[in-house]
């Protein structure tokens, strides 16, 4: 049975941000509440700078299942992490648990008050009937009931952006890693999916020597 | 008389006072660390593919490999 997971290529993300609008416009998702944002890390340093797309990993042994006080959280037969809307009391516990900073709180009402968590459904809608306006206005479009993959991933314009079952991403990484002969990084992979991926019997690919340091600038001379 | 409608009112108005004192639990049968929420559907249970689960898997294997550039025909 598919194992449902993203993978994000940090060698090929340009940081176009075609992912958080794809998401944005297929859920409608409101104002001030992400579900999926561009990261980058080591910002500006020459050979090192990388872009990553985060969102909710759906992760094996998920946090925010385990925190969550009134247990509003539920597994997919295909791995996707979902939660009951109507059961949520928007505590916030969740959003301290994940590692990913996934889940997210929109500011309703007086006084900041939190509203219902909103997260990433890997495009899977919620407990309400699929495809219904139900499911529509509390959790977003149902593309995986209508046999569709991610919007995020499929908008990718580089393919940095994978999603759908964990055994063909791994053998679409492989390819594309054995051919490149670098970044094997799986980003995110062993802290949602414990180590080595998750994926039973497909190892990740060897990971590619860390860049060299950037050369230590000139001492400056006084004359 | 007036004092026995006096008596049944002000019980009337305190049993009208403490109907919110109550706490009814709000979850059935709660088991701690189980979701207690709406079941959910299948994916694959609706149209377009009404209960095909094969076909289902069959229409995601094939989208994911759209992923694939190298399998695509440029």
């Amino acid at each position: 049975m598919a194992r449902m997971k993203f993978l994000c290529d940090a060698e090929r993300c340009i940081e176009c941000n075609a992912c958080v609008t794809a998401c944005k416009s297929e859920h409608e998702v409101p104002w001030g509440v992400n579900r999926r944002r561009v990261v980058t890390i080591n910002d500006g340093i020459e050979k090192a700078e990388k872009s990553i797309s985060v969102a909710c990993m759906h992760c094996s042994d998920a946090p925010c299942m385990a925190v969550c006080p009134v247990d509003c959280f539920y597994k997919t037969e295909q791995g996707v992490v979902l939660h009951d809307k109507d059961l949520c009391i928007g505590c916030g516990y969740c959003f301290y648990a994940c590692p990913f900073g996934a889940p997210q709180f929109p500011q309703v009402g007086a006084f900041a008050m939190r509203g219902k968590m909103d997260k990433c459904t890997f495009c899977a809608g919620g407990p309400e009937k699929d495809n219904s306006n139900e499911e529509r206005v509390k959790y977003g479009r149902n593309r995986l009931a209508e046999g569709k993959l991610p919007a995020c991933a499929e908008m990718c314009s580089t393919k940095a952006l994978l999603g759908g079952d964990a055994d063909v991403l791994s053998d679409i990484y492989r390819d594309r890693v054995t051919r490149r002969g670098k970044g094997g990084e799986m980003w995110g992979w062993s802290t949602a999916y414990g180590p080595g991926g998750g994926a039973a019997g497909s190892p990740p690919p060897a990971a590619p020597p860390a860049p060299a340091p950037a050369p230590a600038p000139a001492p400056a001379t006084k004359s | 008389m007036s004092a026995r409608i006096v008596i049944v009112l002000a019980a009337s108005a305190i049993l009208f006072g403490l109907t919110a004192c109550g706490e009814r639990p709000q979850v059935l049968t709660y088991k701690q660390g189980t979701y207690q929420g709406k079941p959910d559907m299948q994916a694959w249970q609706n149209p377009p593919f009404n209960g095909d689960r094969a076909a289902w898997e069959l229409a995601l294997k094939d989208r994911a490999q759209t992923q694939n550039e190298y399998k695509r025909v440029n």
